[in-house]
């Protein structure tokens, strides 16, 4: 990938980045919305829609609640949607199945990097205490602007680290791969499916009867798909 | 306590109040968590104390705002609208401190029942269903973004206007039925519509190779069961990265 290649997906992963936690949260940063997205700067929104539905599953087990430490996932969705787009046209049989993991791969370390960030604000809070104690004006704005301002770093370095990382490496196994092609999907689906079962069987305790009515869906839902 | 004054909010101060809430965890961090951002959107509101800008009342409200504070993202509009209320009606700072402390775990509570284990879920596998069904990719993606944001657009409004109209008495709001009882109804829809999800995708991948639907279908099955049998000790994307190494290892390398 060339720095033309990247760059576009670099701003991506920033503004998607950003969209995580600190602005505006509408969820463009949602697996199915961000893969999407990159996959049509790559040449292929359906490709990046392939992985986006496939890491959406992946994404339905970690809630993002409060302090708790969870994987990035719009940077992560760009490098993975991106990286399948951009092998698709080979049809490699690994491509789904690496990209899904450099998309995992990039979710925690995006994860981390969040972590640092909010460490980072920290300090920088404690820094201007005084300041915020005193009702001063220039020391909020300048917190959320700083906060703001860092977290789009964060997102765009993590994509363009993490795209110049992982593509070498891609492409090598994208090329070498000798696992047949649906065998290869089979089983990235196979976890996807079972990640995002398990997260709702867990999720649906919550609400009495939920639990039936997931089986229930799921009793329709291989119905339909049989008569489809 | 300075003498108590009912004020309208002017539309550009609400909607300035309103468009800040949406960079509210702008400088999240684990000192003070979403305090400064709480300030931040309070501001407009701020201004209009006795004094403005320059006022003492002013300077001492933000300082005020800016403490710790937590809550969920969408919900802090809720005490941003009533702290916003309780500064400009003059209300003790002690009361004003208590009353900001005991905000935290309700909005905290309701918001996460309410929108991640809820309304986020209940989108996210509405989209995957019309992924699913065949839908295009702009098709699925405006069966989410719109959703999901009618909910959360809806919920910042609603959560700002209520906690200007109550002020200190906001506590009330958080008894509303939707709050109470829609996460209830939400995550039962999204169970219906998780289970509908699965198979569906499983048949829009693997369609053209249809003699491996069984066996991924038992697959996933067995993987599901262990991963809610070792809750808290593994998590389904790290095992998935792990398989995927193996796979890796497998199929490049020249055995």
């Amino acid at each position: 990938m060339n720095v033309a290649e990247v760059l576009p997906l670099a701003f991506l992963g920033a503004v998607l980045g950003l969209d995580v936690v600190s602005f505006p949260q509408a969820m463009i940063s949602r697996p199915i919305v961000a893969s999407t997205l990159a996959g049509s700067l790559a040449g292929s929104a359906t490709s990046g829609l392939l992985a986006g539905a496939l890491l959406e599953l992946f994404a339905l087990e970690m809630l993002a609640v409060g302090a708790s430490r969870y994987p990035e996932w719009g940077t992560a969705s760009v490098v993975g949607g991106a990286m399948f787009a951009g092998m698709q046209p080979a049809n490699w049989a690994g491509a789904l199945p690496v990209s899904i993991a450099a998309a995992l791969l990039t979710a925690w370390l995006g994860g981390w990097s969040m972590y640092l960030l909010r460490r980072g604000n920290g300090v920088l809070a404690r820094q201007r205490l005084q300041e915020l104690g005193a009702g001063s004006r220039s020391a909020v704005l300048g917190l959320q602007v700083t906060g703001l301002t860092a977290d789009f770093i964060r997102g765009g370095l993590v994509t363009l680290l993490a795209t110049l990382a992982f593509a070498p490496a891609a492409q090598y196994a994208g090329r070498e791969w000798a696992f047949g092609t649906a065998r290869s999907e089979a089983l990235v689906l196979a976890l996807a499916v079972a990640t995002a079962g398990a997260a709702g069987w867990r999720l649906f305790h919550a609400a009495p009867g939920a639990r039936w009515l997931f089986l229930g869906g799921a009793a329709a839902g291989s119905a339909l798909a049989a008569l489809r | 306590m300075t003498e108590k004054r009912i004020q309208a909010l002017p539309f550009r101060t609400r909607a300035a109040m309103l468009a800040r809430l949406f960079a509210v965890q702008g400088s999240w961090n684990y000192e003070i968590l979403m305090g400064t951002g709480i300030g931040f959107c309070a501001e407009p509101a701020l201004r209009l104390l006795p004094g403005g800008l320059q006022g003492v009342a002013y300077r001492e409200a933000l300082a005020r705002q800016v403490q710790y504070f937590n809550s969920h993202p969408y919900l802090a509009a809720i005490a941003v609208g009533a702290l916003a209320r309780a500064e400009l009606d003059g209300e003790s700072p002690a009361h004003i401190e208590r009353f900001r402390t005991a905000l935290c775990g309700p909005l905290g509570s309701v918001g996460d029942r309410l929108i991640w284990a809820g309304w986020l879920p209940l989108c996210s596998v509405l989209s995957l269903v019309a992924f699913a069904l065949g839908a295009a990719p702009l098709t699925t993606l405006l069966v989410f973004l719109m959703l999901y944001n009618v909910g959360q657009l809806g919920l910042r409004i609603w959560g700002l206007n209520v906690g200007w109209t109550q002020g200190m008495r906001v506590a009330s709001a958080l008894g509303h039925p939707a709050l109470r009882q829609g996460p209830i109804h939400i995550t039962r829809a999204a169970a219906v519509l998780g289970g509908l999800a699965l198979p569906l995708l499983l048949h829009r991948f693997l369609e053209e190779s249809r003699p491996l639907i069984g066996l991924t279908t038992v697959a996933a099955l067995i993987v599901a069961a262990g991963l809610v049998k070792l809750h808290g000790r593994l998590e389904g994307s790290r095992l998935a990265l792990l398989g995927l190494a193996l796979l890796a290892g497998y199929s490049v390398i020249p055995w």
